[in-house]
């Protein structure tokens, strides 16, 4: 079993010009797991990190470390280090001394960081460039050194603000396959920050979906991407079709004038619900086949699959993912089965939801 | 035609620099090449070179300028970066500024009044039971007066510099274990020495050649390049002696600027 490391509990955060940026934050993050904190700019991720490594005092709750709280120790006697966004490197020393840097700054002796510096330089793959001053490395480059200077403490934990963001598309891709492997070669927790939901569902152990200073939605990529709360994480992971209906029944549910059988439950007779369903979950046959009947209106070809949108009787608009072309205009019919319909009920909290799903899913 | 037009652009700009800079440099230069008489002579050179009295002046001109900016430095690298965590830091600066705006001669005057045998700091003494200080005219003064008067010119670009590091570089700092002492040595002090040269270039030339300060506050004891260059110019009527220390100081400055704008050079090879 393993050992929370790191935990909030009930955290608020309010800035000095009266906004909460923070409003209740409450997790735990096991030893040598892959988090990441999702949601989209200005949620208040960063002032998570900051709250974690030292850099801002929350104004309620309680900051755990290793089973100890953590509030009023300062940012430097924490054990957990940081990978900014900006990367932060020192531009008045080379390489090497910025990877040594928190060596120095702990008195290690000469030959100790001659050996861990050279170790973290080759954890990133960058063991000749020791002699480089900062300026004549690449972005990517600066991103893995500034990795490397954060790992060199051996923490327990790494905290990771965005260090994708600045990165162009092809080098973003290879290094969430690299930051990956480093994490698990390591074996130390990583709380990774994105607004980038690709990224979250590559990487992640278990993802924290954030709006507007909250958590939405704790779970691993498959739940949160299979099953999201509400509409904001639906919406936020992936793309989807949501429209309005009815749950007539457990596991019967109703919407487009038609009834449907699904696979939740336990909500209440004829509660308004919202409904999800995946582009690739739904399957173009003949109108009479159909459940659905809708018009196609455009088709773009993605290279591996034809993204569809077309639009039922009533107006909505359906995005479809399909392996074959369909024809502009034409009428189509759309088939999905009970699984690929998720059911999500109005601000349902976390725990009733969590609590609702078990109730039935075993 | 747009290269007329650029021409025309820098026209202003190189007569400004030709008449104002250029020609006085190449006119001091000239002159120090002629005598009392007006004969062209090498001696004004041989004579500051070899007579004891030049190169004491020298020396003592170095070591007082020299101490004058390392007394402004002391004072201006804490004061800078305590203005610059305070909330309204800019209004700070410009209050540590405001000063410059004032008349030389008024501060020197300012300064007599409350250094003198009864000034306000005598008083003082007096009223805590301190004998009575002696301190105008001794080399004290002068240097503690020409440090605060220097303070202003070493303290903006050291403030520049230190509002320039951006805060990311010291939560890094942080991060990685260092200590508030640690942070302050090894991160935001080489990130500010930029500024720290520029305050010495802007302050350790000057500070060579003050000779109102020397006169007024250091009661004509203190003796510097300056004081000789005034003397020659206005007293012994000696234009080629004059021009000759003017000629050292110019390439005393150069010297200054050379050694400190030397790149960082490559630690570890
Ligand atoms: N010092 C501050 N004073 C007041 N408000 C602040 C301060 N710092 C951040 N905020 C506000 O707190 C909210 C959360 O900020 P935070 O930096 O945590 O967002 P984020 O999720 O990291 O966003 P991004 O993806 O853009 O980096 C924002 O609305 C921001 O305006
Ligand atoms: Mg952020």
């Amino acid at each position: 079993m393993s050992k929370t490391i790191v935990e909030l509990k009930n955290v608020y955060k309010k800035y000095d010009d009266g906004f909460t940026a923070l409003k209740n934050i409450s997790f735990k993050l096991q030893e040598g797991e892959f988090y990441t904190l999702l949601g989209p700019s200005g949620c208040g991720k960063t002032t998570i990190l900051q709250s974690i490594a030292g850099f801002t005092e929350v104004t309620s709750g309680q900051v755990l470390f290793d089973g100890k709280k953590i509030n009023d120790i300062p940012a430097n006697k924490r054990q957990l280090n940081t990978v900014f966004q900006d990367y932060a490197l020192f531009p008045n020393m080379n390489v090497f001394d910025n990877v040594a840097f928190g060596l120095v700054v702990h008195n290690a002796k000469k030959d100790e960081i001659q050996t861990r510096v050279h170790d973290a330089l080759k954890m990133v793959q960058l063991e000749q460039y020791a002699n480089r001053e900062i300026s004549e490395l690449s972005g990517g480059q600066q991103q893995r050194i500034a990795i490397a200077r954060a790992i060199v403490n051996r923490p327990k934990v790494l905290l990771l603000d965005e260090p994708l963001s600045a990165l162009d598309a092809k080098l973003r891709k290879d290094m969430q396959y690299e930051l990956r492997e480093l994490q698990q070669n390591l074996g130390i927790t990583f709380l990774f920050v994105t607004h980038d939901q690709e990224e979250a569902l590559a990487m992640s152990d278990e993802i924290f979906v954030m709006n507007k200073g909250e958590i939405l939605q704790k779970g691993s990529p498959v739940d949160i991407y299979d099953e999201p709360i509400n509409h904001f994480v639906a919406d936020f992971i992936g793309e989807s079709n949501i429209v309005q209906g009815k749950m007539v029944a457990d596991y019967q549910v109703a919407f487009l004038g038609h009834q449907f059988e699904c696979s939740d439950a336990g909500m209440r007779p004829n509660e308004p619900v919202e409904v999800v369903i995946r582009p690739e979950d739904l399957v173009i046959t003949t109108p009479e086949k159909g459940k659905l009947q809708v018009k196609v209106d455009t088709q773009l070809f993605r290279g591996d699959y034809y993204e569809i949108l077309a639009y039922d009787k009533a107006g909505n608009e359906w995005l479809i993912h399909s392996t074959n072309a369909s024809t502009d205009d034409a009428i189509v019919g759309l088939t999905f089965g009970p699984d690929d319909m998720h059911i999500m009920r109005y601000n349902e909290t976390e725990a009733k939801f969590n609590h609702r799903l078990e109730s039935y899913e075993d | 035609m747009k290269k007329n037009f650029r021409g025309l652009f820098f026209t202003p700009y190189v007569l400004w620099l030709a008449m104002f800079v250029i020609a006085p440099v190449a006119l001091i230069f000239y002159y120090s090449f002629f005598d009392i008489h007006h004969n062209f002579t090498l001696a004004n050179y041989q004579e500051f070179f070899t007579s004891g009295t030049y190169l004491t002046m020298t020396a003592n001109s170095v070591l007082y300028a020299f101490l004058i900016t390392l007394f402004a430095i002391l004072i201006s690298y804490p004061m800078a970066l305590v203005i610059s965590k305070l909330k309204h830091r800019d209004l700070w600066i410009l209050l540590v500024i405001l000063p410059t705006w004032i008349n030389l001669l008024l501060k020197a005057y300012a300064f007599i009044g409350l250094l003198s045998h009864d000034g306000l700091v005598n008083e003082l003494f007096q009223f805590f039971g301190l004998p009575i200080q002696h301190m105008l005219f001794t080399d004290a003064s002068f240097i503690l007066v020409a440090a605060y008067i220097q303070i202003p010119f070493m303290i903006l670009p050291i403030y520049n510099s230190l509002t320039d590091i951006s805060n990311s570089y010291i939560r890094a700092s942080r991060d990685l274990g260092a200590t508030k002492w640690q942070t302050l040595t090894k991160v935001i002090i080489p990130m500010t020495l930029p500024g720290i040269k520029s305050g010495i270039q802007i302050v350790f030339i000057p500070s060579l050649s003050l000779f109102m300060l020397s006169r007024l506050i250091g009661g004509n004891k203190v003796i510097t390049l300056g004081t000789a260059v005034e003397e020659h110019f206005l007293t012994t009527m000696n234009w080629g002696m004059g021009s000759t220390i003017g000629v050292v100081l110019i390439i005393s400055m150069v010297i200054v600027m050379l050694l400190t704008n030397t790149k960082r050079k490559r630690r570890r090879a």
